[in-house]
């Protein structure tokens, strides 16, 4: 890979089906080593980047620079530099876990000594250390992830694109799958993977989100707090969430209401004694507080902010 | 470069060894269809069913009732008294023929003239009553011929010497003049057309289906390596199956090949490139394994095979469809696997299909070939 701080480019990215514009003159790119979320919605235009990224598809008008090829004068060169892991789960399901791994590690032009290096490897990272005989459809979900992971790495890319790794997988397996992302980041491989989960977005180094093919925020988890939300937030718990964003939906000092699981989070313009004066708003219009405290914004308070927002 | 192509061979095995469902379909279906084919294929007539209307109800009448029933082609399966009975009897289809002998049928004999007979023939299968009616009158002209001599005779005249004519046929390559023997060999055009078309198109649309698809275009395969790997074995599981079926049809219906066995193997390999490169073709155009199920069977199995020789002979086919036929490979594959297998033909009386099939092969592979691409759009 040429010296170079950016492990992806992209400059006025954009891909048209028919009138639909997909992904709309987008523009980013992606430091060496970096874990890079890319977010939003079904339907934003995430996988579409990524085909574009990977080679898969080709752009209707700009370009990007991966591991240091042109997406558009050399796909080819650009599909050896770097793994790639889709959406739908891409081994073969009728293979072992071993002639799964042997097959893609051949078609990468590993030679048999590697191959074998590599293929213990990827057994470890997929916690199948003794199940290499197993057929692979017969793997639960967080370990075809793993297992899908470590074969896209077999090859040592530079970079991994990961098309929403987690969908479909268990909390737990999740949290896992994530701390692996993060041992392959230290290992100096750069990361760019798309997701539906705001949750996960927290453990991205950087974040863009994307909406209706444009891109309306990015920054790394802590800076797009900080720049796009300036509000407090207040968290309220009550037994009448309805009355409650009524009651709260026609106060002036409201910006913005949103329900979080049995919880209403508020953000507000005023910057001192807030909780007592929407305790007492509450009360006086008969709606039972249970509990009211300010909590730190998260990024999904920030995302449905900007969202709401945009225009 | 070949190691790529052997990975994907070897994936491609190993995937046939899970799956062992298709396997045996490959391998029996030969057999089974051979079997199918051979026996019910058959346009033969091995016996007429009759009905006889006898109006007359003579001595002369019944003598010729029972000289008909005699013979091994013609089983008298009903007597009819009326008309009304014959058309219910012909309806029901089980009479291919009725004969009605008329009630002057023996005075016109017995005053020396010429009696008529009337036969109703039953058309819906054109095939069998012409087959019929050339039986009857064969029948019937021996029958008068004797009868002739059985008036001279009686009269105690001797028969005048009179030359005949009489032509001598000797049936070569299906000596028995037997439809199976024509049938059952293009079986094997049948069953290599089917594995190359339809399973070669199956096997890289189901990959787009599930998604490994997506998987392998996005590594550094190129796309010819993606094309050998994909199509190798799919013609060794077509040669696996024409042998089985040429065994099967050696000794099922003892039908040896006559000819050049390795002209037929190499002539086979001319063939196969053309459904090969259709079953890449219908991959490109297809999304899903049921597109492209219909596409192969509909759009280009069923009229190839109709249009090629199979069912029905060409020679007797309208201009247009004859002309149609020459650009269909299997019309080609068809002539060679009779030609090699019925009349003992090789390279030298057939270099000439096997080279237009070659440059076939060739060409349709190739325009398919560019048409797969290693994008998603």
């Amino acid at each position: 890979m040429p010296d170079n701080i950016n492990a992806i480019e992209v400059l006025n990215l954009t891909k048209r089906f028919g009138n639909f514009v997909s992904v709309d003159d987008i523009s980013f790119s992606v430091v060496r080593g970096s874990i890079f979320g890319f977010l939003g919605a079904n339907g934003a235009g995430k996988s579409t980047t990524i085909k574009m990224l990977t080679g898969l598809l080709n752009p209707t008008s700009g370009d990007a620079v991966v591991a240091g090829y042109s997406i558009k004068k050399n796909p080819e060169k650009v599909k050896s530099s770097i793994g790639y892991m889709s959406q739908k789960f891409s081994l073969y399901n009728d293979l072992t876990v071993k002639e799964n791994i042997t097959f893609f590690g051949r078609v990468y032009g590993l030679d048999e000594k590697s191959l074998q290096r590599r293929m213990l490897d990827a057994v470890k990272i997929a916690h199948l250390e003794g199940n290499e005989d197993r057929l692979t459809g017969s793997l639960p979900g967080g370990i075809k992830q793993r297992l899908a992971l470590a074969t896209a790495v077999l090859h040592n890319p530079g970079i991994v694109f990961l098309d929403e790794p987690t969908s479909g997988v268990d909390p737990i397996a999740r949290r896992g799958f994530w701390d692996l992302i993060h041992e392959l980041s230290d290992k100096g491989i750069t990361i760019f993977v798309t997701t539906h989960y705001l949750e996960e977005a927290e453990y991205c180094h950087n974040i863009i989100l994307l909406d209706a093919g444009k891109i309306i925020a990015q920054g790394s988890p802590k800076s797009l707090k900080a720049d796009y939300l300036k509000f407090p937030i207040l968290s309220i718990e009550t037994d009448n969430l309805i009355s409650a964003m009524q009651v709260l939906g026609a106060d002036l000092n409201v910006k913005d209401i949103s329900v979080f699981g049995n919880a209403v989070h508020l953000i507000t313009s005023m910057k001192e004694n807030n909780e007592s004066y929407f305790s007492e708003l509450l009360q006086s219009n008969s709606v039972l507080v249970r509990h009211i405290k300010s909590v730190e914004p998260t990024l999904e308070d920030v995302f449905i902010y900007l969202l709401e927002h945009k225009n | 470069m070949i190691r790529t192509i052997l990975a994907i061979i070897v994936k491609e095995f190993q995937q046939f060894k899970r799956d062992p469902k298709m396997f045996g379909i490959i391998l029996i279906a030969p057999v089974v269809q051979l079997i199918f084919l051979g026996y019910a294929a058959t346009l033969d007539l091995k016996f007429i069913r009759l009905a006889i209307f006898d109006q007359d109800n003579s001595r002369q009448s019944r003598e010729l009732v029972k000289e008909l029933e005699a013979g091994e082609i013609f089983i008298v399966e009903k007597y009819l008294s009326s008309y009304s009975e014959l058309e219910e009897n012909m309806q029901s289809g089980r009479i291919l023929v009725s004969v009605v002998i008329p009630d002057d049928y023996e005075k016109k004999l017995l005053r020396r003239e010429t009696a008529n007979l009337q036969l109703i023939v039953n058309g819906s299968d054109g095939n069998a009553a012409s087959i019929a009616t050339g039986y009857l009158s064969k029948f019937l002209s021996m029958y008068s011929q004797k009868y002739t001599i059985h008036l001279f005779e009686e009269s105690g005249m001797r028969p005048p010497p009179i030359g005949t004519i009489i032509a001598e046929p000797r049936v070569w390559f299906n000596p028995l003049l037997v439809t199976r023997v024509y049938m059952v060999p293009s079986i094997v055009g049948l069953l290599l057309s089917i594995i190359t078309l339809i399973l070669t198109a199956l096997a890289i649309v189901k990959e787009k289906e599930i998604g490994t698809y997506e998987q392998i275009i996005v590594t550094p395969i190129k796309p010819y390596q993606l094309i050998l790997g994909k199509l190798i074995p799919f013609i060794i599981l077509a040669y696996a199956a024409a042998l089985i079926g040429l065994a099967a049809m050696w000794i099922v219906f003892g039908i040896p090949v006559k000819g050049s066995f390795s002209f037929l193997l190499i002539s086979s390999f001319f063939y196969i490139l053309s459904t090969l490169g259709l079953g890449l073709f219908v991959s490109t155009i297809s999304k899903t394994q049921q597109q492209a199920m219909m596409i192969a069977i509909f759009a280009v199995l069923l009229p190839m095979v109709y249009l090629s020789g199979f069912a029905f002979p060409l020679d007797n086919a309208p201009l247009f469809v004859q002309i149609v036929s020459y650009f269909i490979p299997l019309t080609y594959f068809f002539v060679v696997i009779r030609g090699v297998i019925l009349q003992g033909n090789g390279f030298i009386e057939l270099w000439d299909e096997a080279l237009i099939m070659l440059l076939m092969g060739v060409l349709i592979l190739l325009a398919s070939a560019i048409r797969f691409r290693k994008k998603l759009d």
